[in-house]
């Protein structure tokens, strides 16, 4: 083989400056688009007002009562659903051109990326506090520590960052950002409402139980119950990092083939 | 004069389709290269090769000197990019993209608003700076495309089809800002499927079909190549038309049309026109109109390619 005249690589520091930049260049656009300001703040709050007054009285008891099981699994169904933003954001770059001349200039390749997944992380972190917050207003009562509050957005901020992923590969693999919304939809409706995000797995037949008990879903749903509500902690939330690391190892290697073999 | 763009035996493959097949351009340093082809001919691929988007299959290409692949970061110093598929975000105003593209080149931030006033202000955009660029006219769309690639000041610029789809005036604008920024030393790589665009601002053009290139050389070298030219007689009297179409005839090439009264006739003799003027003269024939015709870039087109050019393509 012969040596390739060694390529400058971008440094680290200028890189990361990349990233910051493309990421005010995605958080810039809420200021033009209020209606991504309603797909993270009012469709949260809706779905939550929603479990909450009408299936909670039915599912627990009361409202209340269903808050402190059903917060977490909402919050972890939102995060999911969220997801698809990264993949929408993507794929309309990738539609419009936009990619094409982030690729043409003088930046760290990995930038565009990065820029939009710390972007995407940041309004994850405000819809899950906006939940979290709503949810306090209703009722809901943190019986836990500051701790362990931290540790359910590192942890959710982590699990939705793997997760996101599974909506980049399907935005490398369709043509349109609207198919993003619908291939993405049809992955994750099952996914997050065959789970015991909503109702306990117990009042599920049993041949539904068996998949709902390994449902990452599920999982994250117990170990956001866990931090929040006291309760078994380190089982859950290392079964959830797992699956989350289970997601990267599958989805980021697919991700990046499906993105070489499109451009 | 050296070459700032050099291509040699670029070959693209998209699974069965193969978008170059042995591609080779040169484009000289301060020089405007008309990379003119149908719709599908290869044109976008051969500018998303040189401008480090795609690696080729084979071949090799210089820009600046560095190499596209194995070089590209410095590539990208060097060059703009403009085109169908390199835009701006629809979502950002117009101030706001410019900023972007000024502070991802490194530029500090007051230094990225600056530079983003003077381009808009230069492409009159100023009334539009705060507004998004979904909104934007297409030819104001055009234009922002064409400030965001020209941020950092860059000597290549890559024009993927600056004017298609625009309207006559926006599309007389567009060539007017070319023009400026070669006279500024810029070289320009300009695809287009316009004869009359490359005629209008290529020094040299590159003719692309199907992958290959089928012609070189300026746009009057293309028009000597199809050899001949049109002959066009408009007699004075409608009573000389016989005797003129007899005339015409003796220095003719080709089939002489008379209708309308207007005799024409292929010729590729070069004296043709001379041997005909002596001609009239001795027989007395007063004449309203003679004229000799080059043949437009669309007969040259069809010669070339054995097709009519494009459909849709202006005068």
């Amino acid at each position: 083989m012969t040596v390739l005249a060694a390529e400058p690589r971008v440094r680290i520091a200028d890189g990361l400056r990349h990233t910051g930049t493309l990421a005010w260049r995605t958080l810039v656009q809420i200021k033009h688009n209020p209606f991504e300001l309603l797909d993270f703040s009012v469709q949260p709050v809706m779905f939550l007002l929603l479990f909450t007054y009408v299936f909670g009285g039915a599912i627990a008891g009361s409202p209340g009562d269903y808050l402190a099981f059903g917060l977490s699994g909402i919050i972890v169904q939102n995060l999911l659903f969220a997801t698809l933003n990264t993949g929408v954001g993507l794929n309309t770059d990738l539609s419009k051109g936009v990619f094409d001349r982030l690729r043409s200039l003088p930046i760290a390749r990995w930038s565009p990326l990065a820029g939009r997944i710390v972007a995407d992380m940041i309004k994850q972190a405000w819809a899950v506090a906006l939940l979290l917050g709503v949810g306090m207003i209703l009722g809901f009562r943190v019986a836990t520590g500051p701790l362990e509050v931290l540790g359910t957005f590192g942890l959710l901020l982590v699990f939705g960052m793997a997760a996101s992923w599974m909506s980049v590969l399907v935005a490398m693999l369709v043509s349109a950002p609207e198919k993003v919304q619908i291939f993405g939809f049809v992955l994750l409706f099952p996914l997050t409402f065959a789970s015991n995000a909503f109702a306990p797995t117990d009042s599920m037949p049993g041949w539904l139980q068996a998949w709902v008990k390994v449902n990452p879903v599920s999982v994250l749903a117990d170990a956001i119950r866990g931090l929040l509500n006291g309760g078994p902690v380190a089982g859950p939330v290392t079964q959830a990092l797992l699956w989350a690391a289970a997601l990267l190892a599958v989805f980021a290697p697919l991700s990046v083939w499906a993105f070489r073999r499109r451009v | 004069m050296t070459n700032a763009i050099v291509a040699e035996g670029l070959v693209q493959r998209f699974g069965d389709t193969t978008a170059l097949a042995g591609v080779d351009l040169a484009v000289r340093t301060g020089t405007v290269l008309g990379l003119l082809g149908p719709n599908g001919a290869g044109k976008t691929t051969a500018v998303r090769v040189l401008a480090t988007l795609l690696r080729p299959d084979q071949g090799h290409a210089t820009v600046g000197g560095y190499d596209v692949v194995r070089e590209a970061h410095q590539v990208r110093r060097l060059i703009g990019l403009t085109g169908q598929y390199a835009s701006v975000d629809e979502t950002l105003t117009g101030a706001e993209n410019l900023i972007l593209i000024g502070r991802l080149l490194g530029l500090p931030r007051r230094d990225a608003k600056a530079r983003a006033r003077e381009l808009l202000a230069e492409f009159r955009l100023d009334d539009a700076a705060d507004r998004a660029a979904g909104k934007f006219s297409g030819g104001m769309r055009r234009r922002l495309d064409l400030a965001a690639s020209l941020v950092g000041r860059p000597r290549l610029l890559f024009l993927d089809e600056p004017t298609t789809g625009l309207d006559p005036r926006s599309r007389n604008e567009m060539w007017d800002i070319v023009r400026g920024l070669v006279a500024d030393g810029v070289t320009v790589l300009l695809t287009t499927q316009y004869l009359d665009e490359a005629d209008q601002l290529a020094d040299e053009i590159v003719v692309i079909d199907h992958g290959r290139v089928v012609a070189t050389g300026t746009s009057d070298q293309l028009k000597a190549r199809t050899g001949r030219q049109t002959v066009t007689v408009r007699p004075s009297a409608e009573a000389d038309l016989d005797m003129i179409v007899a005339l015409v005839r003796l220095v003719a090439a080709g089939p002489v049309d008379a209708t309308g009264g207007v005799v024409t006739a292929p010729v590729t003799d070069p004296g043709a026109l001379a041997h005909l003027v002596r001609r009239l003269d001795d027989g007395g024939l007063a004449v309203a109109e003679l004229a000799l015709r080059s043949p437009s870039l669309d007969e040259v087109f069809l010669s070339l390619t054995g097709r009519p050019a494009p459909e849709g393509v202006p005068a």
